[in-house]
């Protein structure tokens, strides 16, 4: 009798495991930092999500992972059911994700915004939002009255500092006198804090409230006070009508769409992408009108100048605060300086925190 | 930064407005505790009185039922965690944390339609006064009216736990329910009587955030208030007062230590960030150092399971 459960247990679990084997089904699974009803970066990220699911393909999602500990558990969880290709979509899960990726060889993995590829089943991308911080520093530039530029900063990693220093070198171009005040509240996603530092720095003379940060409450509190402000991520428009002069918007789908189907058809290979206007993975949401028609065409120039490459973001000179020279004048940083930027620029008051 | 006496009494407002939540969610949990019930779901409370909040707002046009709806779903929710361990007997801990939770999935899951949509303006009353009256105008005037409950409620709760007699038989059940239960005392009434008051007090905290503080609809956005509030409890032993200085001292620090930074002074911004955190512990533990009073304000039973035997 015992002999005999063993082997129908022995028998069942071969079962099983043969038919979890011949359960191939392509599948993507997408790792979020933030729920994907933030209206900002992870709501974007879903919406990619969202085009590789009307094709037809498989996908699983997981919000408001915690970046550390938590996230390894989530993306080996991930690797281990199944999923063929994985979208890990903050900065915080770069070595989590490379270190599942070292033991899932079959498994292919994209992290958003790294700089580690550390297998060869390991791909990073991130788009130029610092072109787009170009633009609003032009539009922040000229708008202000107060010359003070208020920005809510989330973490001191290069990709948050580099779009601080890209807003204040378009800023300074067109109003020398311009100070950037930042103030960082060390999240992503937090509305009562984002709001509370949007409060601070708009009671400490700014008109024009800029975010790193992932929540609509900044903008809110933006058009409660009758400043300007700028959407992160998606087209927040509707939350700040009167307030928002334009929105930096993360367009993923394309890319996501392609490397869906590249892992798919087994064309898939490790890369390095960094697309920006250009590609249309950074777009600019409408233009508020009450910037005028003139300030308007000045933008979209710009905006043109940027995306054929005929105007850069870091042309030099650029100096840090201490004066020393970064870019020799006539010559723009290039993509090495950009990824690893960790010094601010001449104009930006305070210290990097450290 | 301009350091003028309005700008300072607009800046004390602030303060003021930042800390309510704590307040309300605190004073609530205070009685629960007093009572011995420890639940630790302060925070999933908190947020389905924020989407409840919201979405009767968005659904009804009416911010009245809005505010008492809050408080209902809290309590509904402080009702699931009596069920659990006053008639079943559960762990409190465990039961506490699978609330909060629940609460932080279901108020996502209820949320999913209303993400996106503006909130509406809540009253704020004597916006004249405040205008006309520099420095005292902006911190006594311009608020809404759950400020002002917030701020007379930790006087209430003290008088209420010293001076009534249904106060004493909360503090009595809370110390030493057997003794209570043998004077004749209903614990298991009493207890659900103060979890569900807890409820009801974490619920319109949360609708403050939702419908006052950042009026819209965001998935987490209690944002860890809800365990703060725990923490003041204890922080403050278990006096209604001192968490009322509490969540002001962190509100405030969190607010100032914001403008530092915009102002640009050269401090490590890690240790600003932290700094609404160890005042806060600092203060309280100074100001309540005298141990005879600690003990006097313990609820010796907290947290532990009480059953009649019949």
């Amino acid at each position: 009798m015992y002999k005999l459960f063993l082997r129908s247990l022995i028998s069942v679990l071969f079962l099983l495991g043969l038919s979890i084997n011949a359960n191939a089904e392509f599948k993507v699974g997408f790792v979020y930092v933030g729920p994907t009803g933030d209206h900002g970066w992870t709501y974007q990220h879903h919406e990619g999500r969202n085009a590789v699911e009307a094709l037809g393909i498989k996908t699983t999602y997981v919000e408001s992972v915690p970046e550390g500990a938590d996230a390894e558990r989530v993306i080996r969880q991930l690797a281990q059911s199944g999923h063929d290709l994985i979208f890990t979509t903050s900065f915080g899960y770069m070595d989590p994700t490379n270190k599942v990726a070292k033991d899932f060889p079959n498994v292919k993995f994209e992290h958003a915004t790294g700089y580690k590829r550390e297998h060869s089943n390991v791909s990073t991308y991130s788009a130029r939002f610092y072109e787009g911080r170009t633009l609003l520093g032009h539009m922040a530039g000229k708008m202000t009255k107060t010359n003070t530029i208020g920005y809510i900063a989330s973490f001191p990693i290069p990709e948050v500092i580099r779009g601080i220093n890209a807003m204040t070198l378009a800023a300074q171009k067109v109003n020398p006198d311009i100070k950037t005040k930042i103030v960082w509240v060390f999240t992503w996603y937090d509305p009562g804090k984002e709001s509370e530092a949007a409060q601070a720095l708009i009671d400490q003379g700014a008109d024009i409230i800029m975010q790193h940060t992932d929540s609509t409450a900044p903008v809110q509190v933006a058009e409660k006070a009758g400043v300007w402000s700028f959407g992160q991520a998606s087209d927040m428009q509707r939350f700040a009508p009167k307030s928002i002069l334009t929105s930096i918007i993360d367009d993923w789908a394309p890319y996501y769409v392609e490397r869906s189907i590249a892992a798919r058809d087994g064309t898939w290979k490790q890369q390095d992408t960094w697309h920006g206007l250009k590609e249309g993975m950074v777009a600019m949401a409408p233009y508020n009108s009450a910037m005028g028609s003139d300030l308007i065409k000045e933008v979209e120039q710009l905006q043109k100048d940027l995306a054929s490459g005929k105007a850069h973001s870091f042309t030099g000179p650029i100096y840090d605060q201490k004066g020393n020279i970064l870019v020799a004048e006539g010559a723009v940083a290039d993509d090495g300086m950009l990824a690893g930027m960790n010094v601010y620029v001449k104009g930006v008051e305070g210290d990097i925190p450290q | 930064m301009s350091f003028d006496l309005n700008f300072i009494g607009i800046l004390i407002g602030a303060i003021m407005a930042s800390s309510v939540p704590l307040i309300l969610a605190a004073s609530g949990e205070l009685i629960t505790e007093r009572s011995g019930v420890l639940n630790l779901g302060v925070e999933g409370m908190m947020i389905i009185g924020a989407i409840s909040g919201f979405a009767l707002m968005v659904v009804t046009d009416n911010l009245f039922f809005a505010v008492v709806g809050s408080m209902l779903s809290g309590l509904i929710l402080s009702f699931i965690f009596g069920l659990l361990t006053q008639s079943l007997l559960t762990n409190h801990v465990a039961t506490g944390l699978a609330l909060t939770i629940f609460g932080i999935g279901m108020s996502a899951m209820i949320g999913k339609n209303f993400v996106g949509i503006p909130g509406k303006e809540f009253p704020l009353l004597f916006l004249d006064l405040k205008e006309s009256i520099p420095f005292l105008g902006p911190i006594f005037f311009g608020h809404s009216i759950i400020l002002y409950f917030a701020f007379g409620l930790p006087f209430l709760t003290n008088y209420f736990l010293k001076k009534t007699k249904t106060g004493l038989i909360i503090r009595a059940v809370g110390d030493s329910p057997t003794s209570a239960s043998n004077q004749g005392i209903n614990v298991t009434l009493v207890r659900y009587s103060c979890i569900l008051y807890g409820g009801a007090m974490c619920g319109l905290a949360g609708a403050y955030l939702s419908l006052i503080y950042t009026p819209q609809w965001i998935e987490n956005m209690t944002g860890g208030r809800g365990w703060i509030a725990l923490a003041l409890v204890v922080f403050a032993t278990w006096s209604p007062i001192k968490v009322l200085i509490g969540a002001l001292i962190f509100g405030g620090i969190t607010i100032l230590q914001l403008h530092m930074q915009a102002v640009g002074l050269r401090i490590p911004v890690q240790l600003l960030s932290a700094l609404p955190y160890i005042m806060t512990i600092i203060v309280l533990v100074v100001i309540s150092r005298d141990s005879r009073k600690i003990k006097l304000n313990t609820p010796t039973s907290l947290g532990q399971i009480f059953y009649k035997e019949k």
